[in-house]
């Protein structure tokens, strides 16, 4: 196991602040850290005085949407008679991002705090833990922490003396990248294939099993016991920039960048301060050529709007992408950006899950004709074709797998538009044998 | 429904299957999925039991599907058609449907592998950090030639995945259970000979 960064300077950290010391894994570890507390404090307030807690953080769900996580847990019914469920995404497999694995390697413990925390609030009994089929270390420690935290009475049948009964199971994938999105993964937990399902109904109102169901990526809930713990205020308070973006963030960068990893950041902070003074910059004799800020299924962005860019929700929108999953995959002036492409167009591709006609077809047609272009044997009327069926892949399907492979063709051909140029045009060798 | 009742599946989640498997399960592995020893039950003993630990944790049996299939690719190495029809027998689905989940999921193996099953990154973030070259060594050094096959000796499967979600550790690569990070072509025959 690769063992972390140690923080630089310019890190807020809150939720990595443990990352790397191996006894904060264990339960007493734990516990000594500070751990549970904010469970057994809530245990004595009612579910509504914590989901206004949390609504008071400003925090916003770490998955990618950034919906806000208050308004999510307080759209459940309120004691209708039905079992509740909390399912908690650890399906981690967007391009780019890595953060909820270091979370389960280095804190379980606080995730499964804020799992309970969660449960509580919403009025589930159980919360199904959905963890990639390929993390096996990172199941390995979960499975001994939720050992752990169920024989020392902070989960089970009795949470803490409290009469509450919270249950985490952990469910293993089986190899889906399509179960990270969220009715897909309730598909997958009721043992069917991963087919996201059309909304409505949301899953609040019919979720797992049918049942009133509220799913919140590692990241937010790992977050959940600092703001119980030192409150919503506080959280709200952690924000250079705009104030609906809140909290610190935890930023996998990975690609060309001389120290690759997770660093939390405060909502807010800049893309140039990330890069060139956390991460170490470029590699000796190299520039910026582009990043993809929000895992691979946001918009490219050039190395100008990066490097001009504040690393929150709304500053990577008004830059032309999205925050995503904060998967932040940066490319310097090697890449060919026509082959990485083709690479993500053939991810999606790959793992489309094939339900609807747009998505389907779409990947595998983009992807197809990327391959001639690479091949050498590109034409013209390929611009208007890809970015055409693009049109076609855009906000047409029930979930957004092929908006998400349409969205770097689109921003590709926008910003590197001479790269497949010199393909089409025979100026540059082919990169793929003749298709 | 007997265990062997599986065989006649096959139709169900073929299309999505064939498109799923684009890159690992094409034509490499061929016709290959057959047993032909005697079939024996998986669950029975301690893995009924887990099994039956399994029904408590959710509602329905169903639910148990995937849990089950994993159950039987740690007996098995991999999930045959008899197997299926196990899997559907005892969690009361046929085995068409088991089939059709089974070949939806890509970690499921419907076919023999090596004794060591390899799985490596070739997605973008690692691509951009030499994965191609990593996958290059693998398949030379295992003797595989291409992805899919089985090396002439049976020790090793290569298989190219997509993202496994360790992009800061370029190129990782999942041995069996064991992941492995930070791999480069020159790193690749000291971690092979840990695997016999």
């Amino acid at each position: 196991m690769g063992y972390p960064h140690p923080s630089h300077p310019k890190e807020n950290p809150v939720l990595s602040k443990h990352f790397g010391d191996p006894e904060a894994r264990t339960y007493d570890g734990w516990v000594k850290r500070g751990g549970y507390e904010g469970l057994k404090k809530i245990l004595r307030l009612t579910p509504e005085a914590v989901i206004e807690e949390i609504k008071t953080s400003g925090l916003r769900g770490r998955g990618g949407a950034g919906f806000p996580t208050g308004l999510k847990w307080s759209l459940m019914p309120k004691a209708d008679g039905r079992p509740h469920y909390l399912v908690c995404n650890a399906d981690e497999s967007e391009p780019g991002t890595f953060k909820d694995r270091e979370i389960m390697r280095w804190t379980p413990h606080g995730l499964l705090e804020g799992c309970a925390i969660a449960a509580y609030a919403i009025g589930a009994e159980r919360c199904y833990i959905y963890i990639r089929g390929e993390f096996t270390d990172p199941y390995k420690i979960m499975d001994q922490a939720v050992e752990e935290a169920t024989a020392r009475g902070a989960l089970g049948d009795n949470a803490f003396g409290s009469g509450k009964r919270i249950e985490v199971i952990l469910h293993r994938g089986a190899g889906a990248y399509i179960c990270g999105e969220e009715t897909a993964m309730l598909n997958s937990i009721e043992g069917k294939r991963g087919n996201p399902r059309i909304k409505p109904p949301y899953p609040a109102q019919a979720g797992l099993f049918g049942m009133p169901t509220t799913i919140n990526n590692v990241e937010t809930l790992a977050a959940v016991p600092h703001v119980v713990m030192r409150g919503g205020e506080w959280y709200k308070g952690l924000s250079l920039s705009n104030p609906k973006s809140t909290g610190t963030k935890l930023i996998s960068v990975c690609g060309h960048i001389q120290r690759p990893g997770n660093y939390e950041v405060t909502m807010g902070t800049p893309m140039k301060e990330l890069i060139y003074d956390m991460c170490g910059g470029m590699r000796p004799g190299r520039t910026l050529k582009a990043v993809i800020p929000g895992g691979s299924s946001v918009p490219i962005m050039s190395a100008a709007e990066a490097e001009d860019c504040l690393l929150d929700y709304e500053g990577v929108v008004a830059k032309g992408s999205m925050l995503g999953s904060a998967g932040m995959i940066v490319m310097d002036d090697t890449t060919d950006m026509v082959y990485q492409i083709w690479r993500l167009a053939r991810f999606y591709a790959h793992e489309s899950c094939a339900q609807c006609t747009q998505c389907r077809e779409g990947t595998a047609w983009t992807t197809r004709i990327l391959e001639r272009i690479l091949a050498g044997k590109g034409k013209q009327e390929h611009f208007q074709l890809l970015l055409d069926l693009s049109d076609n892949m855009t906000g047409k399907t029930i979930c957004v797998l092929s908006d998400s492979c349409a969205a770097p063709i689109v921003s590709g051909i926008q910003k590197f538009r001479q790269e497949f140029e010199a393909y089409i045009q025979g100026a540059r060798e082919p990169a793929l044998a003749a298709v | 429904m007997s265990a062997t009742a599986g065989q006649g599946g096959s139709g169900a989640g073929a299309a999505a299957g064939a498109h799923r498997g684009m890159s690992e399960h094409g034509s490499a592995h061929g016709g290959k999925g057959t047993e032909t020893a005697p079939y024996e039950r998986v669950f029975k003993g301690e893995r009924l039991a887990r099994l039956e630990w399994l029904f408590t944790k959710y509602p329905t049996k169903q639910a148990c599907l995937l849990p089950a299939l994993w159950l039987v690719q740690e007996a098995r190495g991999w999930i045959s058609e008899p197997a299926i029809g196990e899997v559907a027998e005892v969690l009361d689905l046929t085995p068409a449907y088991v089939k059709g989940v089974v070949t939806f999921y890509t970690m499921y193996h419907t076919h023999p592998v090596g004794r060591h099953f390899i799985q490596v990154c070739t997605t973008s973030p690692c691509n951009i950090c030499g994965a191609e070259d990593v996958m290059k060594a693998l398949l030379r050094e295992t003797g595989c030639g291409d992805l899919g096959a089985t090396s002439p000796d049976g020790r090793f499967t290569v298989i190219e995945v997509e993202c496994l979600g360790a992009c800061g550790f370029a190129t990782p690569i999942l041995v069996d259970d064991d992941f492995i990070e930070g791999v480069t072509p020159e790193k690749v025959s000291g971690i092979l000979q840990r695997y016999q």
